[in-house]
């Protein structure tokens, strides 16, 4: 079988993004990638953890966490989870226009998020929140800066994908990989409930 | 492709397949309004002046697990047959995660 073969709905496989041995070793070593992000996060999730309350007379979460900005950024990032899946519904319904209009749709919502981290940092910065105000501001900016720099890297890779497989359409070649872009996208979604909830909320009940 | 190209008429494994992605899409839209709703009970719970930390600090938490888990298990397919290994890769993970916060917590008392 050859990956780059042209297919219709009645040949497209069902699950195309371990039709392929390449497929099941993308989606085996993402996973294990996965499992490493975990390990990341949970150093930087523990450094903030222990040092949350180290604020060297720097603001303390309470004074900075807006409840408004974070919920509209939880809101724009989950949604964003469910328009990927519809991406993948429609991937394996071989419709590539629909998947890629729901793959525009996640970058979109993805963006938006972004801009609002980066609109509620330089806020931070004005009020003299800095990176090296304290262990607190250091552990804060590294986590939460840490996810945003993964929003971002999906936005880039997500785009990409659209981009360059705009053309070409679907096949058992590019099906594992926009499968793979969908699960970092969730994977990402997953690190922002811990976020959300360990970082904003946790601070806002001081 | 062997096993496609051979079945009898394809039409009808069509039909069947896109019957069952949309019964999966639905169960799918089932979580997202579950993770809304969990999202939103968080942000109360913590807007609402009458509970203390006590209580609401492990309730959100909570909140957050069960969230993941619908994330994971729904919007990751991790309930799909032939995620043995993935399982395995991610609670490892977890396993560290847990054992990293804890240690942190511990031994950083400044």
């Amino acid at each position: 079988m050859h990956v780059e073969e042209k297919l219709t709905a009645e040949t497209f496989p069902a699950e195309p993004e371990k039709a392929t041995l390449e497929g099941k070793n993308k989606f085996l070593g993402f996973w294990f990638f996965l499992g490493g992000e975990t390990v990341l996060f949970a150093s930087l999730f523990a450094t903030y953890l222990a040092l949350k309350d180290s604020v060297a007379g720097g603001p303390s979460a309470k004074e900075l966490f807006q409840m408004p900005i974070v919920f509209l950024a939880t809101m724009l990032l989950l949604t964003s989870s469910l328009t990927s899946v519809y991406a993948m519904h429609h991937m394996r319904n071989f419709d590539f226009k629909k998947m890629q209009l729901w793959l525009g749709i996640t970058v979109l919502l993805g963006a938006g998020f972004l801009a609002l981290e980066i609109y509620e940092f330089t806020e931070y910065v004005h009020e003299g929140f800095k990176f090296s105000t304290s262990a607190f501001s250091s552990a804060f900016y590294t986590l939460v800066g840490t996810h945003g720099g993964h929003v971002a890297f999906g936005l880039l890779w997500i785009i990409t994908l659209m981009v360059r497989n705009a053309k070409r359409g679907l096949n058992l070649y590019n099906a594992p990989k926009f499968y793979v872009a969908s699960l970092y996208w969730h994977f990402i979604d997953v690190v922002w409930v811990f976020i959300f909830t360990v970082v904003y909320l946790m601070g806002m009940v001081g | 492709m062997a096993n496609h190209t051979h079945v009898q008429n394809p039409k009808v494994d069509v039909q069947y397949r896109r019957k069952k992605n949309a019964e999966e899409m639905k169960h799918q839209i089932i979580s997202f309004t579950l993770m809304i709703f969990l999202t939103l009970i968080a942000f109360f719970a913590v807007g609402y002046e009458g509970f203390s930390a006590w209580f609401a600090v492990p309730f959100i938490l909570l909140l957050a697990v069960v969230q993941v888990i619908f994330q994971l298990y729904y919007f990751m397919h991790m309930s799909h047959k032939g995620h043995e290994l993935p399982a395995l890769f991610l609670y490892g993970g977890v396993v560290v995660a847990f054992v990293t916060v804890w240690a942190f917590l511990t031994i950083v008392w400044i």
